[in-house]
């Protein structure tokens, strides 16, 4: 099979900014062929977002990868696509739409037909080169993604570099049939070299080099980042009932259990998933669980035990669209006010939605902190697109972060002085009561559900009842005046703008990158409760216009806000609730019919 | 140790009568006495759930966990894994185990963990003052069963057998000696331990009648054999209040432990950092 031939006009890429599509079947192996690509730009000292598309089963159906790569830092992706990789026919039909004037399909001109009069493009052999090769079908990826390298202008020796280190399995193999895609793609599909634009042009019109990274990012999903968060805040256990989109954290954890002295259980379901990090909590051993919607319905009765009874836990919800089953594969910001009211009667508790993987990394370290300085659940909000979704995570910024947040020593929980009787719920000036793990010779722990006295004993006196609500109460406030010493409210974009997009979560980078092209103000919202109210309104100082974006289809940060007395006309809440993240392109055109 | 010593100054609300006196008074001279015979206190950790058996963590001077209705398990379970030093004893009910936690029960036996489960077994809910439970018989007339129970009662040991627990037996709240006994031996044994204790509901199901004449030990019974336990425990079952009851330990087997599956291992802190370093480097 030989490559179709271009029609000869010189290639116009935008080497800046580059996308890249690659579409099959579920169990094509598509989310690593994604990352793949990722690492090779990530080499070039590119950055990644890499959003990855796929449907509630295990063989067939439709996957993508989005796999965008940019000078500048970047989470969220381009609708429009500078590259189409398809290993089916489908692949091509859903997603043509996305194809400019100057993009070009790589294909497997074995199973995949293609308009030359529509698409410039050029076909490999893939199946057949398998063949070929005896190579077994999911290693269509190593080899198209051998041909997508000439067609771009990548360098071999850096296809080989990422094979070597992430296909370790029958690696000759994978460079043999990578090398035939690589030759297959001849000159004549040759791009342009993303590889060689390393230079920039000045504002004087000089070109100016480019300075490489030194080393190239590290390329995470949010889920890693959390995991490695908490490993890093002295992770002691791990406990979680598989549930998409989480249930990549109870994989990286189980697999790594070993190397950190991990206990890693996967008990019989959500309600025993958050009554046993009490267990652990209780003995002593920092927890944390993690789960979707649904498991946290399962788990809202061991909230408000983890409230009553002072227990410290990580409790991570990654968001999907609901309600009810939902959308399993797909995003939404649906379960903000569910968290932030899960569990009867009332308690503290800490939110953070981290808005990228630094901010995840960091803040999870921060979430387990906070869990144990002031006992109570402790949230970290994300969802299917914060959680699956691959950035480039960059040290300089997470060492700055966590230095902000001043994780870099952790801090010990208040411990008992061993003074005297120990009393588990003793009253304190800031409704912190002094922790002990048993053994402790001598003395006894007593933890209860029941509204209790200092010591841990039951109670229905009207006098102690009242104490313990004001103790939890006292508790709160300690920990929101704490948090005023911290960014729990960035203001970032245009600081002079009068208009700005209020958002959430994984939404700060599709909001950063729109209110460049608006020039607009973005108010990003990284603690939810205690909610922030102070810092929100001076970050709205000088705005006349606040326009909130989310991933819900009632606003519902933009209800939070309200209840402080900050009022988001209807008209002016962008909210998407088809289980999809924003690209750039969305929030662009929706900015652009409100005329903000 | 003094089981005195064991009070606490929680005033004791159980009816005059209850059966939950008979476990506590028990449980406070074994654990008394195993203290005295290097088994210290402060290595055991009680849990309860939810019901008038739970009360008993708030008048034992021990550490405890005062749980949640069902949920003493999975607390327990953790307690254990956490600290493989400490003895954890779960005190519940047969609303509370059987009912709303009974996926944890037979999860805790599957997994043979090591931790101590006395079910007060008083085939009813006295707390919410009278409904039929898992192991009320065929037509008991409850509050939410007016017209008698449609449902046959499970079989908590025959359950546990299957599902692996390695010491099973039960006791009788008149048989205070005899419970000791049972407790003692659970207590020591390694892996998941149930003791079913029939205890007398006073107020909504006095069975002392029926359980005094209807009771007997078991002797010289092969306690290692699968099949014999079956046999005995299923000549009982919850359903007839006409033929004998057998007490005793019934069940007691060596077997693999969930809880022996954890590494005590932990990297110290600059180690820990130094591997996340290299998690990070191998996602370049």
């Amino acid at each position: 099979m030989v490559p179709i031939r271009m029609d000869g006009s010189t290639p116009v890429i935008k080497m800046d900014d580059f996308s890249t599509l690659i579409g099959g079947i579920a169990g094509d192996g598509i989310n690593e062929a994604g990352l793949t690509a990722a690492r090779l730009f990530s080499r070039l000292g590119y950055h990644i977002y890499m959003y990855y598309d796929y449907p509630s089963l295990i063989r067939g159906g439709h996957n993508f990868s989005l796999v965008r790569a940019s000078r500048e830092k970047i989470a969220s992706h381009t609708d429009g696509i500078d590259v189409l990789i398809a290993l089916n026919q489908e692949t091509l039909e859903k997603h043509s739409n996305r194809l400019k004037n100057s993009s070009f399909v790589i294909y497997d001109a074995d199973r995949v037909k293609i308009d030359d009069r529509k698409h410039r493009g050029c076909g490999l052999a893939i199946t057949s080169t398998l063949l070929e090769a005896k190579a077994p079908a999911v290693m269509k990826n190593t080899c198209i993604l051998g041909g997508y390298c000439k067609v771009v202008g990548i360098d071999w020796q850096v296809l080989e570099d990422v094979l070597r280190k992430h296909l370790p399995k029958m690696l000759d193999l994978n460079l043999q049939v990578a090398r035939k895609g690589y030759d297959q793609a001849t000159e004549f599909c040759h791009l342009g070299s993303v590889a060689a634009d390393r230079s920039r042009t000045g504002k004087d019109g000089e070109e100016k080099e480019r300075k490489p990274h030194e080393k190239p990012h590290p390329i995470i999903t949010g889920n890693q980042a959390i995991a490695l968060g908490l490993i890093k805040a002295g992770l002691g256990a791990y406990v979680a009932y598989p549930m998409t989109p989480s249930s990549s954290i109870l994989d990286f954890m189980a697999r790594h259990a070993q190397d950190f002295g991990l206990k890693v259980i996967h008990p019989e379901s959500e309600i025993a998933v958050i009554l046993m990090a009490q267990g652990f909590a209780y003995a002593g051993v920092k927890a944390a669980v993690a789960t979707s919607g649904g498991g946290l319905c399962l788990m809202t009765e061991g909230l408000s035990l983890a409230g009553m009874a002072e227990m410290p836990v990580v409790v991570v919800n990654a968001q999907r669209a609901g309600p009810s089953t939902g959308l399993p594969t797909y995003t939404a910001q649906g379960d903000l006010h569910f968290v932030l009211n899960a569990g009867q009667g009332e308690f503290p508790r800490f939110i953070v939605a981290p808005g990228d993987a630094e901010e995840a990394y960091c803040w999870s370290v921060m979430a387990m902190n906070l869990a144990w300085q002031f006992q109570l659940p402790a949230f970290i909000l994300t969802d299917k697109t914060l959680s699956e979704s691959q950035y480039s995570f960059d040290f300089d910024i997470a060492d700055r972060l966590c230095g902000e947040l001043k994780n870099d020593t952790l801090k010990a929980p208040l411990l008992w002085d061993g003074q005297g009787e120990y009393r588990r719920y003793r009253y304190t000036e800031t409704g912190v009561s002094p922790l002990a793990f048993p053994p402790l010779p001598g003395q006894v722990i007593k933890t209860d559900s029941y509204v209790h006295d200092e010591l841990g004993i039951t109670t229905e006196d009207p006098l102690i009842t009242k104490k313990s609500a004001l103790k939890r109460q006292r508790k709160g406030r300690t920990m929101s005046e704490y948090l005023e010493g911290y960014e729990t409210v960035k203001v970032l974009g245009d600081l002079k703008s009068r208009t700005a997009l209020l958002c959430w979560g994984s939404n700060k980078g599709v909001c950063l990158e729109a209110a460049r092209k608006f020039g607009l103000r973005v108010i990003f919202m990284l603690v939810l409760s205690p909610f922030p109210e102070k810092k929100l309104k001076d970050a709205l100082q000088g705005v006349e216009r606040v326009i909130a974006v989310e991933c819900n289809s009632t606003g519902q940060l933009a209800r939070l806000a309200g209840s402080c007395g900050i009022k988001i006309k209807i008209e002016d809440q962008i909210l998407k609730y088809d289980g999809r993240p924003f690209s750039v392109e969305d929030l662009l055109g929706e900015l652009g019919r409100i005329e903000a | 140790m003094n089981p005195k010593d064991l009070a606490t100054k929680a005033q004791v609300t159980w009816c005059p009568g209850c059966g939950n006196f008979s476990i506590m008074s028990a449980m406070r001279a074994v654990l008394a006495d195993l203290a005295g015979k290097g088994f210290p206190m402060g290595n055991v950790v009680l849990v309860s759930g939810i019901g008038c058996h739970a009360k008993i963590v708030d008048y034992m001077n021990a550490n405890s966990f005062y749980s949640i209705h069902g949920r003493t398990i999975p607390v327990a379970s953790a307690i254990k894994i956490a600290n493989p030093d400490l003895s954890v004893i779960c005190f519940s009910g047969d609303g509370d185990s059987l009912a709303e936690g009974l996926d944890h029960l037979i999860f805790a036996a599957k997994r043979n963990i090591d931790i101590t489960m006395i079910l007060h077994d008083n085939r009813v809910y006295g707390l919410t003052t009278g409904q039929f439970t898992p192991t009320s018989p065929q037509g008991f007339r409850g509050k939410s069963t007016p017209e008698g129970a449609v449902e046959h009662p499970i079989n908590p040991l025959d359950l546990m057998l299957a599902s692996g627990a390695t010491y099973i037996a039960r006791g009788y709240t008149h048989g205070i000696e005899q419970l000791q006994k049972l407790f003692r031996d659970a207590i020591l044994h390694k892996g998941f331990s149930f003791v079913d204790v029939l205890q007398v509901c006073v107020s909504y199901n006095n069975q002392y009648e029926s359980y005094n004449k209807w009771t007997y030990t078991v002797e010289g019974n092969d306690a290692s054999s699968f099949d014999e336990a079956q046999k005995i425990i299923r000549s009982w079952n919850y359903d007839r209040s006409d033929v004998p009851i057998p007490l005793g330990k019934f069940y007691q087997a060596d077997k693999e432990r969930f809880d022996q599956s954890f590494e005590q291992y932990r990297p110290g802190p600059a180690e820990r950092d130094s591997k996340i370093k290299d998690l990070f480097d191998n996602l370049i």
